[in-house]
């Protein structure tokens, strides 16, 4: 039997009288490499706030392995969206990386052996170990990135949810970090944004495209029909080869 | 020019100003920090004016003036926070608001009093050279409570600081310790208001801080660093205007500025030259 890591319930959610997402409803299973896609000013970063209980939703239930958001927080790792970041911050990377065991962390006061343990992990496994040292302001974008990922990671969580994760690096770096996504969903549920609909595919199980409501989901073949009615309008399909 | 250290020597009026401006700069250097990173300089601006009011009121009723500002201080911190939290895009003009409200209460106080001229000036100005040894006691304490708090939550706080969206998903109670934060604040313009006065306040809790910034990547550091420069600019501050009796606070910024002013100078330069020697 699977376990349900994500499911969602006929949920609306509306910004100052704007209907911002109607009706969703999803379900993401356990072990599940989850892409989430659609255009600017879809929902999606607000569909990812609202299961990460930033947002409150009008209506409609979100649960995480059959709870709500505020009594499983533990379980959930977040990579914000780059874009939004204070990367002038006095912090080394380690210390960022750190954050990740806040609330988790059972030391009071300054961080104790164990976290230190489990960040090195995280640290080594994302490849930033030589970084350590290094302050946040001297990384490049996708050496950023990777740090926030070793953040989540840090928390050892169930379920890790990122926000556009390579929105801000080049196409290696793109295919390198993917990869690194897929060693990770081997041990837990990934829910990715993306606005990259071709490269996404070759990597995930299941897709949801959002344009204030889904429009698609994983039963439904991705087809030409689909993307136009996501995106509207006329787009070029763009074949990756890899 | 050796009768500042002469009368260091022997008068307790100038060894109190000195470690005066010593015990403020240690709260700066911790409260100025968190203040810089978080870009908060309007809101602490706010809370250090609208302290006029407490101080005005209690000096009115004859209580003692910064018994008055702590109040206000703690008072104007929570209100501020609570609108930041609540309705963010009133933020500014709001904050705005009660800046200038405290002032009129302030003001309306005072001039009800007698020596209206002299406290006034004091007030907005500072004046380090009448520091009581009760008043060094109260800083000490004020200190104290600072270092104590950003010690125990400084994980916490730099989270918050840091990625307040990541924080909440963390399960840090980001707004408790957001209104702490701004409390904080206002204990250390409480105490720094006899040294520089309430006007000047936010000079001294922001200059240290961002020269701090130009040189070290971690926020503790930037604390220690921060506090250091804060006893120096006091220290040369308090020297420099002894002799010729120029107002010391006004001095003590003048010093801090030009500080600030110079060590941006140097970054830019350095950095200028630094780029120029990697170009092909």
């Amino acid at each position: 039997m699977t376990n349900i890591a994500i499911e969602i319930n006929e949920l609306n959610f509306s910004f100052e009288s704007l209907l911002i997402l109607e009706n969703i409803n999803m379900i993401i299973e356990q072990g599940d490499f989850a892409g989430l896609v659609g255009p600017n000013g879809g929902g999606k970063t607000t569909l990812l706030k609202l299961i990460l209980g930033l947002y409150k939703a009008q209506s409609g239930k979100i649960s995480i392995f059959g709870k709500p958001i505020k009594n499983q927080r533990k379980l959930i790792g977040y990579v914000p969206q780059y874009a939004n970041f204070n990367s002038d911050f006095p912090i080394s990377v380690e210390d960022t990386v750190l954050q990740g065991r806040l609330g988790i962390s059972r030391c009071f006061g300054r961080y104790c052996r164990q976290d230190k343990a489990i960040a090195q992990k995280v640290m080594q496994e994302t490849e930033i170990h030589d970084l350590a040292q290094r302050s946040i302001q001297s990384l490049s974008g996708g050496q950023m990135q990777r740090v926030l990922v070793a953040r989540a990671l840090a928390a050892e969580p169930e379920i890790l949810l990122l926000d556009e994760p390579t929105a801000n690096i080049d196409l290696r770096a793109e295919k390198d970090i993917f990869d690194l996504f897929k060693t990770i969903n081997q041990r837990m549920t990934i829910l990715i944004i993306s606005h990259d609909i071709g490269f996404v595919s070759d990597y995930i199980n299941k897709v949801f495209c959002l344009n204030k409501t889904l429009v698609c989901h994983d039963s439904t073949p991705v087809t030409s029909d689909t993307i136009h009615t996501l995106y509207g309008g006329h787009i070029s399909e763009v074949h990756h080869h890899h | 020019m050796f009768e500042f250290f002469t009368t260091l020597a022997s008068q307790s009026f100038l060894q109190n100003a000195l470690f005066g401006g010593i015990l403020a700069s240690i709260g700066c250097g911790l409260t100025g920090s968190f203040v810089v990173v978080n870009r908060i300089g309007y809101m602490a601006g706010g809370i250090a004016h609208s302290v006029l009011g407490g101080m005005g009121v209690a000096y009115y009723l004859g209580l003692d003036p910064f018994a008055g500002a702590l109040i206000a201080a703690l008072l104007a911190a929570l209100i501020i926070g609570v609108i930041k939290l609540k309705w963010q895009h009133q933020e500014d003009t709001t904050i705005g608001a009660i800046w200038a409200v405290g002032m009129a209460i302030g003001i309306i106080f005072i001039s009800k009093s007698e020596g209206y001229n002299t406290n006034l000036m004091s007030f907005l100005f500072g004046n380090i050279l009448i520091i009581s040894d009760e008043q060094l006691f109260i800083m000490l304490l004020l200190d104290i409570i600072t270092i104590v708090f950003v010690a125990v939550f400084y994980k916490q706080l730099v989270a918050i600081s840091f990625d307040i969206e990541f924080a909440i998903v963390r399960g840090i109670h980001v707004n408790l310790f957001y209104l702490l934060l701004l409390c904080l604040i206002a204990i250390t313009v409480v105490l720094l208001i006899q040294v520089v006065g309430l006007i000047l306040v936010i000079a001294l809790l922001t200059l240290p801080a961002a020269i701090a910034k130009q040189y070290v990547h971690s926020l503790g550091l930037m604390m220690l660093l921060a506090s250091i420069l804060g006893m120096l600019f006091t220290s040369t501050g308090l020297f420099i205007s002894y002799e010729p009796d120029l107002p010391a606070g006004a001095t003590i910024i003048l010093v801090a500025g030009v500080a600030y002013f110079l060590s941006s100078l140097f970054k830019s330069l350095f950095r200028y030259k630094l780029q120029s020697r990697f170009k092909p």
